[in-house]
């Protein structure tokens, strides 16, 4: 598939809107609010970010909207990738009470898990799903949560047109195109959209769309496009580096890092593969029940290294080593690639700036072990 | 524990409002009196301050010397001692006087200063006695002082809640308004616990909780001040509500010096 392709004229975008609500999909679509870009309940076309375009810097994020301009997707990502729609931020695995013989019952949680589609996913975002895929579905014990979210889920991928200056998604050849994993992926220009489907039901919803045949000069447009979007500011300095990295664990830069870090987790929670969670109960003063709750965490707090009476890393150079060297080393270990797709979104969100991609060279490129 | 626990809820210096967390509990309220006795309260009626409970709840900071005889005799009679609130835990907002000449206050505050006889000084409880568990906030909240009798209730250690707000602050999906807007948010360096109500509301949060564990609070300093702001805005920053607790109390120090 993907070899058919075919333009949506801007006038005819809500068509495609209503296509995919008429498959009885809840839509979901990027949308400028507080200050950002996020993903909320699209329905109309007009909700989308019309005009906004995004600077992003290392600890700063600032919109601007230009009126006049018609595209909508001319910006490269928000706080959110598409983690929290599948990895829910909290909720409620399982529940126990005590019967009235005084036994334990447990039972499962039914997750809630809507038929829900997202409009303007990004290639970086398909990249950090197929990583989430694999921790949370390729394994002996399939997370039923995550799994029910994910059989309900249609995507709707939008190229990359307008990478921040904190994106690197082409030093770690996750984007800015989008290669897979998608049900149909435009390319926006000005008086419209190439499209393209990825599965059987993105090509049954293109077949009902009112398209035209895409020109020599969409095409030409596209390629333009594309090829300025791979011209990016920062880099990763290599796609294999737990090398480097595990050979450098005593690098003063480690000490450098964590004088600046906050510990405070927000790369690890904008970051769309980041999968650590902690786990509490939730009971009433009866004692009678309770709700077994899952929750986002990271490795940035005491309590994720905390083992039985003592926490291993007490410390934010120990913190921030542990996520550097599994991100980008030991990852490889566990999944055959490195944990980072080149979004970017640990620069933008950090609150005192601390690049990634600067803190890594510092650290590899001296490798002399 | 006995078979019906008993619970007494104590005031020092303060405003009143953390014992409002077990006022405004609602249905929680009425479990808890089955659950427990409640006999010393005095915001809610029950008199009791002298008597043996199994948990003593305890609100207000350390001002004068009566309160530092009436704080050991609640210790030699509670089990379990939690204080609740900042004033309690770190000394709270009167504790801006530790770090300022009390005496000089008064004469400007009060027409006969003579009739007031306070410390120099306003501690957290912590300073006098042993606690056994510390809830923080101004105020605390009710799922925090429930929690904690829960807890005691089955035998087991309360939760200590020490993460930054930043985490729940993202478990909300809220926009960072320190990225977007350029605020000084505090809550990178503040505990969790009150559920990142500020920043739910799209304002920055004034660390009413108090320090989080491994806050790095010079970092946020200058972060704060590549936003342009002034030092002894900074300075007040983090002396605002929990001025009496390190790390906050030597961040406010440094940048008021560097006014």
């Amino acid at each position: 598939m993907g070899e058919k392709d075919a333009y949506l004229l801007r006038e005819r975008l809500p068509l495609l809107l209503e296509a995919v609500q008429a498959e009885g999909y809840e839509c979901i679509g990027p949308q400028w609010q507080n200050e950002a870009i996020v993903y909320d309940i699209l329905n109309q076309v007009e909700q989308l970010p019309h005009g906004v375009q995004v600077n992003q810097y290392p600890g700063e994020y600032c919109g601007e909207i230009h009126e006049g301009n018609v595209r909508c997707f001319a910006w490269a990502n928000g706080p959110q990738a598409l983690k929290p729609f599948l990895f829910a931020p909290r909720e409620t695995l399982w529940r126990v009470h005590r019967d009235n013989d005084g036994r334990l019952q447990f039972e499962s949680a039914t997750p809630e898990a809507p038929k829900r589609a997202i409009f303007g996913v990004r290639a970086c975002d398909l990249a950090a799903l197929a990583l989430q895929d694999r921790h949370f579905l390729e394994s002996d014990f399939p997370d039923p949560a995550y799994a029910a979210r994910r059989e309900n889920l249609l995507l709707i991928a939008v190229n990359c047109s307008h990478p921040a200056s904190t994106c690197f998604c082409a030093s770690t050849g996750d984007g800015p195109v989008a290669q897979a994993g998608y049900d149909l992926v435009l390319d926006e220009l000005d008086d419209g959209f190439m499209i393209q489907a990825g599965t059987e039901e993105g090509q049954a919803i293109m077949a009902r769309l009112n398209l035209i045949p895409v020109t020599d000069g969409h095409r030409e447009a596209i390629e333009i496009q594309q090829e300025k979007a791979h011209e990016q500011l920062r880099q990763v300095p290599g796609k294999q580096l737990r090398d480097a990295l595990f050979a450098n664990l005593d690098h003063e830069r480690w000490d450098d890092v964590a004088g600046r870090c906050l510990s405070c987790g927000n790369c690890t929670s904008v970051c769309p593969t980041c999968f650590c969670h902690s786990e509490e109960e939730l009971a009433p003063l009866d004692g009678g029940s309770s709700e077994h709750i899952r929750q986002w965490d990271s490795c940035f707090t005491a309590g994720h290294s905390y083992i039985h009476g003592l926490t291993i890393r007490q410390q934010t150079r120990e913190r921030y080593r542990q996520w550097l060297t599994h991100k980008f080393g030991s990852w490889h270990d566990q999944y055959g690639r490195s944990g980072c797709v080149g979004c970017g979104r640990c620069i933008a969100w950090c609150p005192v700036g601390i690049d990634v991609t600067e803190e890594l060279q510092a650290i590899c490129g001296s490798d002399d072990a | 524990m006995s078979d019906k626990p008993k619970v007494a809820v104590h005031k020092f210096a303060s405003c009143d409002g953390c014992q409002l967390a077990f006022l405004n509990a609602g249905e929680a309220l009425l479990s808890l009196a089955q659950q427990v006795e409640l006999v010393h309260f005095a915001e809610a009626g029950p008199m009791n301050p002298e008597a043996r409970v199994d948990i003593a709840f305890v609100e207000g900071s350390i001002c004068t010397a009566h309160d530092e005889e009436r704080i050991q005799a609640i210790r030699r009679n509670s089990q379990y001692l939690i204080t609740i609130g900042a004033c309690a835990t770190a000394g709270g907002l009167q504790a801006l006087r530790n770090l300022a000449d009390g005496q000089q206050w008064l004469a400007e505050v009060y027409a006969s200063p003579e009739y007031i006889d306070s410390l120099a000084t306003s501690t957290p409880i912590s300073h006098h006695v042993k606690v056994d568990h510390e809830l923080w906030g101004c105020p605390v909240n009710g799922r925090q002082v429930m929690g904690a009798i829960r807890s005691l209730l089955h035998g087991a250690v309360p939760v200590v809640e020490q993460d930054k707000v930043c985490l729940e602050c993202k478990r909300q999906l809220n926009v960072c308004v320190m990225v977007t807007k350029g605020e000084p948010c505090m809550g990178p360096v503040t505990r969790t616990g009150c559920g990142a109500i500020c920043p739910s509301l799209g304002r920055d949060c004034y660390a009413c909780y108090g320090p989080a564990e491994n806050s790095n609070t010079e970092a946020l300093g200058e972060a704060f001040r590549q936003l342009d702001v002034l030092p002894a805005t900074i300075g007040r920053r983090f002396h605002f509500i929990n001025s009496g607790v390190e790390p906050f109390t030597a961040a406010g120090q440094r940048w008021k010096r560097d006014e």
